[in-house]
């Protein structure tokens, strides 16, 4: 094991697929100057051919990627903050989630579409969004949603392997968290939720950045007697419904805890495919912890208010426990 | 250099021009039937633009055409038979009944696809050209778009990086007078070639119904292209004989053009222009061309009917194209 910060996790995963094939290309706006600092390096390393810098021009930027691909590189667009991939919406949702079927499979496009998303830096409005809901809502690209340095890392390298367009969706809030990660050739399959945390009473389906809170509740919450299980979806399209359902079933309470807003939300479909499929063993109603359906406020009181914390997530537990009747 | 195999003859660059009139009018008598399960966009009176442009390809240059796509496809080498399939919705299509006419494509021809949102081929063409120039094999790409998409941002931003990154990339504007129900001057300002100048991208305007003049300007951006000197726009002026899609007269409740205009124009029949020349300049005797247009309503009579029956696809196909199956 070694401990990193997750964006140097990135920083690591980039580089060792570059390294391992030569056909893997970096374009984005400022991946040489990297904000973030997941780029660093690599256009010293890798040269401007691999590594490019593109003007501010998400509409052609995503679209090279998705050509690029298609004739035959393994493309890793950067887009920075999330919120950009709505500007850069037509390549990813008109053409790279749909061009292996229209095509009959003629067309694969091995290309990962990597941006942080989420609140908690005063980014106000337009630079705060989590939107993998829209994403997911394509179908024909994964959503990756790495929680810490270990699945950030190993996501990423598994993506950029992928034949299939990838959304990579690193958590804003946590670039700077400490993590183990394993030693090696560390890779984490696409479709593959992961249990952070074992318990009996409720399941929490924590998604990206609300893991770090779901677990904090948990802690609290075991204070209180309550046993929680928590589960990391890791990609939050398609879901690796076998391990949801499974911890549903023994606790047979659901909370799910999701940063991005309500209104056509990754919660309500986990929400659903647990009324679906097993809603006998529900022995409450599901709630959902989320952002209201608001843009994310500027000042940090707002913005704090708004984002799923903690104590939301224990008053979640504690009314679900009521609703149940314990 | 790449040799032009498909560089061919006078005769034979007649014969193709033939090929798309006969296969669009099959499609429209075949639309007015009934027997096209959805709309089609023909190509009528805009064959000289395909022909002499893919007159000087590759099957490994790559193209990216538009929602009236037919005459792309056939002129970079698609399959008529398999074209027609594909129209009809039938598992032989060369997209397996998946994406239909405004999707045909066939990557071992180069062809990724015709693209059913205005402009949106323009940015995968610009990421094919980035592609050839990494693969350093004097490759290009091509992007047909038409006067509507010229209004499409991306068009600008796929100037600025063709320009700065010197792309292989050669933008073919068919200005066939319409932004689908719009005559063009309603809705686009300016000579779409001058689009061009700003960001140092050479650029030409021609008589795109003769087919001369598109060979010359297309070889010109060509040995431009595979030259490493970059990126050029072509505006082909030409016009769209019938109407946006097939049946629209079903649905418009007004007209937006008039009969003269459409007549006049069919004087400047590209293919009659070019089969005059030939016989005024004793390249064709003056008997060849009703028999060769014979012939080739022949042979495309034939590639219709011996698909029109073909199964249609199976349901359990559209497992094929879930993210995970291989």
């Amino acid at each position: 094991m070694m401990r990193k910060r997750m964006i140097h996790a990135i920083n690591d995963a980039l580089f060792e697929e570059m390294e391992r094939d030569e056909r893997v290309i970096l374009i984005g706006e400022d991946v040489g100057a990297s904000i973030f600092g997941d780029t660093r390096g690599l256009l010293d390393r890798f040269g401007p051919d691999r590594v490019r810098d593109t003007p501010i021009s998400e509409a052609v930027m995503s679209g090279m990627a998705v050509g690029a691909a298609a004739a035959g590189y393994r493309v890793v667009c950067h887009l920075m903050y999330a919120n950009f991939i709505y500007t850069a919406f037509d390549a990813i949702a008109n053409q790279a989630s749909r061009l292996r079927l229209m095509t009959n499979g003629q067309i694969r496009l091995p290309v990962v579409f990597m941006a942080a998303g989420g609140g908690g830096r005063s980014n106000a409005g337009q630079h705060s969004d989590y939107p993998h809901a829209p994403v997911a809502s394509l179908g024909g690209v994964y959503v990756a949603t790495p929680s810490c340095s270990a699945d950030a890392k190993g996501l990423l390298k598994t993506a950029i392997r992928t034949d299939d367009p990838v959304f990579f969706l690193q958590p804003t809030s946590r670039g700077g968290e400490m993590g183990d990660i394993p030693e090696g050739d560390h890779t984490v399959p696409l479709v593959s939720a992961h249990v952070a945390r074992q318990g009996d009473d409720v399941t929490i389906v924590a998604v990206g950045a609300m893991l770090r809170i779901a677990m904090r509740a948990a802690d609290a919450l075991a204070e209180e007697g309550v046993s929680v299980e928590i589960v990391d979806p890791r990609t939050s399209y398609p879901l690796d419904e076998d391990v949801i359902l499974a911890s549903v079933r023994k606790t047979g309470h659901l909370v799910v805890v999701d940063e991005a807003r309500a209104a056509g939300s990754v919660a309500n479909h986990i929400s659903a495919l647990v009324c679906e499929k097993a809603f006998s063993a529900l022995r409450a109603p599901i709630i959902p912890v989320t952002t209201p359906d608001l843009a994310v406020a500027y000042s940090p009181p707002l913005e704090k208010a708004m984002i799923p914390g903690p104590e939301d997530v224990v008053a979640a537990v504690q009314r679900l426990i009521k609703e149940t009747g314990q | 250099m790449i040799s032009n195999t498909r560089a061919a003859g006078s005769l034979d660059l007649l014969r193709m021009m033939l090929t798309i009139r006969k296969a669009e009018e099959r499609l429209a008598s075949d639309f007015k039937a009934g027997l096209l399960p959805g709309p089609v966009h023909l190509y009528i009176g805009q064959e000289a633009v395909a022909t002499g442009v893919c007159a000087g390809l590759d099957d490994r240059d790559w193209i990216t055409s538009t929602h009236r796509g037919h005459g792309h496809f056939l002129a970079k080498g698609g399959d008529p038979k398999a074209m027609f399939a594909e129209i009809y919705g039938r598992s032989t299509g060369i997209c397996g009944g998946f994406g239909g006419s405004m999707h045909v494509a066939d990557v071992s021809k180069g062809i990724l696809g015709a693209n059913g949102i205005v402009g949106g081929g323009i940015a995968l063409a610009t990421g094919a050209a980035l592609a050839t120039q990494l693969d350093g094999e004097n490759r290009v790409g091509v992007c047909f778009f038409g006067d509507g998409a010229a209004a499409q941002g991306v068009l600008g931003e796929a100037l600025n990086v063709a320009s700065l990154w010197k792309l292989p990339l050669i933008l073919v504007c068919e200005n066939n007078g319409f932004s689908e129900f719009s005559p063009s001057n309603n809705v686009i300002a300016g000579d779409i070639y001058r689009r061009a100048e700003p960001y140092g991208v050479p650029s030409v305007r021609i008589d795109g119904n003769d087919l001369d003049a598109v060979l010359d300007a297309s070889r010109t951006a060509l040995d431009r292209a595979r030259n490493g000197g970059g990126g050029t726009l072509i505006e082909a002026l030409t016009y769209r004989i019938h109407g946006h899609v097939e049946g629209e007269q079903a649905f418009l409740k007004t007209r937006y053009r008039e009969d003269d205009e459409i007549e006049r124009w069919r004087g400047e029949d590209p293919i009659e222009r070019y089969a005059r020349r030939l016989v005024d300049q004793g390249e064709m005797a003056s008997g060849k061309f009703a028999e060769m247009e014979e012939d080739i309503g022949r042979m495309i009579k034939d590639a219709a009917d011996c698909v029109a029956d073909d199964p249609y696809p199976e349901i359990g196909n559209l497992e094929r194209h879930r993210l995970g199956a291989e």
